[in-house]
């Protein structure tokens, strides 16, 4: 698969001797939804702006769609469509003016980007408030208002810093369910989140930063399989007694109808629940005690 | 660039014009002052000053100091609040080239110079019928002071950290070498020394050209005061663009 976006050796120190990116090599195939997962102060902030031209290299290269970045300044910046962590727009500009003008620095004819900005606005259930002022709007608004103007130049590829950040679950799962159909209409699209559900759910690839250093980087359904225990927690129908054991796990009661069962390598959930009809007891509701990823991203960064 | 540098300047235009009782008032009701109080109330015990009326000789004077506060405070409260809330960030990721940029904002502090001080034109022409001797002499001077307080409005943007930043240099810096430019009066009747340091303030050879524009008296040649202001723009307009070109105070180092 061609590389949508790759780095070589890329390395950041700040002039206050702060080493936010210690040489790394990162890989994102064209079409990808990748995710970029770190702790806070792990380099993914810096990584992404050096990578949209906000920040210069210390050393180390860019290449986007097979374009050096230093070479190819602004075929690159025409590709690539950047939704900051931070708020970046100015508070007292109406939201259409935003998006009109961030069409028109990209060379979009006013005319041109008034219809574009009105898609998206539309899109992003912001068209009743255009004429309003960004600073009127909630935190999620805002967000939708970033996404929408980092797609005011229809880019090739995405890159999402905290997206959902203080957005809530209904705006969340439409904008989750946007970004998958910019995704599968082609668009490659690199995600930062704290939301570590919202990676494992969108993302195919993988990065994990810790302390500026690449600490993994892989297929996602490849890294989870690295998760061999998952804690799952089952109410039952029937009250449990103080011990209960099922092979190859380790089972905790929490309570008279609460069980903990930590599975064993090769231990089905089906196994889990037949184990546990074979001692009368029935199952009511099951659910994941820990999100895989985290754990595995605990391990990692720990 | 022509699209980004007409979207600089649209946006320009509309923000000074959203916030046009802070931008256009304030200097009308300034300008009435003036005429009332050294025109119309101590005008008339100055008498004349090079043969001329007191109130027509400071008219000149007047919507100039206007054209360059307004130009200069366009940049510096623009850019400076483009980076204070980081929509800085808008440009630095587009295609816009800097220089671009630079044109963009120093074109929004000619436009708000030119509102401003067709403003307050105005005005003044309820209290004084306005002479003009050569409208071209006022048009190149206009042109040539808002695009140099332009660009220094942009400088001291760049290195503004605070809000204090950007009133320092307008309050303690142009606003006295303003008034020492002959505003008021002719150097002519300055001491020696007073006239002689009098040259080596650039504003003294705009005001001088626009006072020739509209009443056809000057001190200085109109090369030499249509010179002092190119030499001053060109030195800026690089200092400017090696700015930008190197991220001062914009991308983190």
């Amino acid at each position: 698969m061609p590389l949508a976006l790759s780095t070589d050796n890329l390395a950041k120190t700040y002039s206050n001797n702060l080493e936010a990116l210690k040489g790394i090599n990162l890989k994102v195939e064209k079409g990808d939804f990748f995710a970029l997962l770190g702790s806070n102060g792990a380099g993914k902030t810096t990584a992404i702006g050096i990578i949209s031209g906000l920040l210069k290299s210390t050393s180390g290269e860019v290449v986007i769609d097979g374009l050096n970045q230093k070479k190819h300044v602004n075929e690159i910046k025409q590709m690539i469509g950047l939704m900051p962590q931070e708020f970046n727009f100015n508070p007292h500009e109406p939201n259409i003016e935003i998006l009109i003008n961030q069409g028109g620095y990209f060379g979009i004819p006013r005319k041109e980007a008034k219809t574009q900005a009105e898609i998206l606005l539309k899109k992003m259930e912001l068209w009743d408030r255009r004429f309003d002022v960004a600073q009127s709007l909630s935190g999620g608004m805002k967000r939708r208002l970033m996404l929408a103007r980092a797609l005011m130049h229809k880019p090739k590829i995405l890159i999402l810093d905290e997206p959902t950040a203080g957005v809530d679950v209904e705006i969340r799962q439409s904008m989750w369910h946007y970004l998958t159909q910019l995704n599968n209409e082609g668009m490659t699209i690199i995600l930062t989140t704290h939301y570590l559900e919202e990676a494992e759910s969108l993302c195919r690839n993988i990065a994990i930063l810790n302390n500026g250093v690449l600490v993994e980087q892989s297929n996602m359904k490849k890294l989870l399989s690295k998760a061999k225990r998952q804690v799952i927690i089952i109410d039952t129908v029937e009250k449990l007694s103080e011990n209960i054991e099922i092979s190859n796990c380790d089972c905790e009661v929490i309570d008279e109808n609460t069980l903990q069962v930590s599975q064993g390598e090769g231990i089905t959930i089906s196994d889990v629940i037949s184990a546990l009809k074979a001692q009368n007891i029935n199952v009511s509701h099951l659910r994941s005690s820990q999100n895989r990823l985290e754990s595995l991203f605990l391990s990692l960064t720990s | 660039m022509w699209i980004a540098y007409k979207t600089i300047v649209i946006k320009e235009i509309l923000r000074f014009s959203r916030i046009w009782v802070q931008t256009i008032v304030p200097p009308v009701i300034t300008t009435s002052l003036y005429l009332l109080i050294f025109g119309g109330l101590m005008g008339s015990r100055i008498g004349q000053m090079r043969g001329i009326d007191y109130l027509d000789f400071i008219v000149p004077g007047i919507i100039l100091m206007t054209v360059i506060m307004q130009s200069y405070a366009n940049t510096v409260s623009s850019f400076f609040m483009t980076k204070y809330n980081n929509s800085f960030e808008e440009l630095l990721v587009s295609t816009t080239p800097n220089w671009v940029i630079l044109l963009g904002f120093v074109s929004g502090g000619v436009a708000r110079g030119f509102c401003v001080g067709a403003a307050v034109t105005f005005t003044i022409s309820f209290f004084v019928e306005i002479k003009i001797y050569s409208l071209l002499i006022i048009a190149v001077t206009f042109f040539l002071t808002s695009i140099m307080f332009a660009l220094a409005g942009f400088i001291n943007a760049v290195f503004a950290k605070t809000f204090d930043d950007i009133s320092i240099i307008p309050n303690f810096v142009l606003l006295p070498l303003t008034y020492l430019s002959g505003m008021f009066y002719s150097i002519d009747i300055l001491p020696s020394f007073w006239q002689g340091l009098s040259v080596f303030n650039p504003i003294f050879y705009m005001m001088d050209s626009f006072r020739l524009g509209f009443l056809g008296i000057g001190s200085v040649e109109l090369w030499k005061a249509f010179l002092v202001p190119i030499f001053m723009i060109i030195v800026l307009a690089f200092a400017a663009n090696f700015m930008l070109n190197r991220g001062v105070s914009i991308k983190t180092e």
